[in-house]
């Protein structure tokens, strides 16, 4: 990358800033077992239930696994827009309960 | 107890395992320390070559464990330093020739002879490794920045800690201190923010290296070259000398290699 270039900031990252983030993408599959097709299953199912109760601006949302000593950790960044205008759903109905011969 | 058994490991090819060994066993030496270099890269050996021991070869490590010879008849005694020993690996079988255990066994056997006995392990995690591995009571990790060589420096300490021989320290070899300043190579704080590892040396990229393995010399045997400077200063710090680890600089401009010069390097 020239001066000028970074003059006029269209740096680019450079080809260090690169590796190490993909070494740290793929040491988080290595790690963990947990690849980006499951990270990406996870995120959707979260979304899901979520969705039931708030409105998700579903471009803002981020899920990641980070790296503690010993343990890792899923974390999920999700912009909520508002609450969704339903009302709660309503408690179960009880039903009588029947008995049976087994009993 | 006897012998400190250090095994060098870095799970990819080519890193520079044999160099590390070497290197490290000729400073030790070089300090009056009494060690054993033993190649456990049985089928591929090369430790000989790269100590230029390779035409004194008479028996191996499997005609040991086998019973075809004594031990103090298969080491070679290098005669430029007659503190340092090599147990060369069999060249015609492959790494099942040898079980852990035996291996164990044989360490054993040599620890009340000598200060340390150093372990060339083989690339890979298979067997070879596990041979390698099983007598240390310490390992150091090689690699390159490179992201394929740091990636198997990843699994590595995962497996050293598996086997509760952790927790391992770490060398960075090859380091080219101007491609990292100019954001073409990683750092060593990339490195470890990413391995979470003790750091024992930075070995910087030398010709010197080449030139040596070349003639069957170790770096560290008696050129001032960077990274036979660099063997001398890890072999300090595994007997326990507190060594300061300065990370390499790029040595371009006329002022770099007047100082340079300055401090004799």
């Amino acid at each position: 990358m020239g001066f000028l270039d970074r003059l006029l900031g269209r740096a680019e990252p450079s080809s260090r800033d690169i590796a190490k983030e993909r070494l740290q993408l793929v040491l988080t599959t290595d790690r963990t077992n947990i690849s980006p097709a499951l990270l990406e299953q996870m995120k959707d199912d979260l979304i899901n239930t979520l969705s039931q109760h708030v409105e998700i601006d579903r471009t803002g949302i981020e899920l990641s696994v980070s790296q503690g000593r010993g343990y890792h950790r899923v974390v999920a960044d999700i912009p909520v827009l508002r609450a969704r205008e339903v009302p709660p759903p309503k408690p179960p109905r009880r039903t009588r309960r029947t008995t049976t011969s087994e009993e | 107890m006897g012998a400190r058994v250090i095994t060098v490991t870095s799970g990819k090819g080519g890193v520079g395992k044999t160099t590390t060994t070497a290197n490290l066993g000729v400073a030790l030496a070089a300090n009056e320390q009494r060690v054993a270099c033993i190649d456990a890269d049985i089928g591929l050996r090369n430790l000989d070559v790269v100590m230029g021991l390779e035409n004194r070869i008479v028996y191996d490590i499997v005609d040991v464990v086998e019973g075809r010879a004594r031990l103090r008849q298969a080491l070679i005694r290098d005669k430029r330093l007659p503190e340092l020993c090599l147990l060369p690996a069999a060249q015609t079988r492959d790494k099942s020739a040898i079980s852990p255990s035996e291996m164990v066994q044989l360490v054993n056997d040599m620890r009340n002879d000598f200060d340390f006995i150093l372990i060339d392990s083989p690339a890979g995690i298979e067997q070879g490794f596990k041979n390698a591995v099983a007598p240390a009571d310490e390992v150091i990790i090689v690699t390159t920045p490179e992201v394929s060589a740091v990636r198997d420096a990843d699994r590595i300490i995962g497996l050293v800690e598996a086997e509760e021989k952790g927790p391992a320290r770490l060398i960075i070899n090859r380091l080219r201190p101007a491609m990292v300043q100019r954001g073409d190579m990683l750092s060593r704080e990339d490195v470890l923010d990413i391995l979470a590892i003790d750091l024992i040396g930075i070995v910087p990229d030398d010709e010197a290296i080449i030139v040596s393995t070349n003639r069957g010399t170790p770096a560290a045997m008696h050129n001032h070259s960077p990274a036979g400077t660099a063997y001398r200063q890890i072999a300090r710090r595994i007997l326990g000398e507190d060594v300061p680890l300065l990370t390499p600089e790029p040595q371009t401009g006329l002022m770099a290699r007047f100082s340079r010069w300055l401090r004799g390097e």
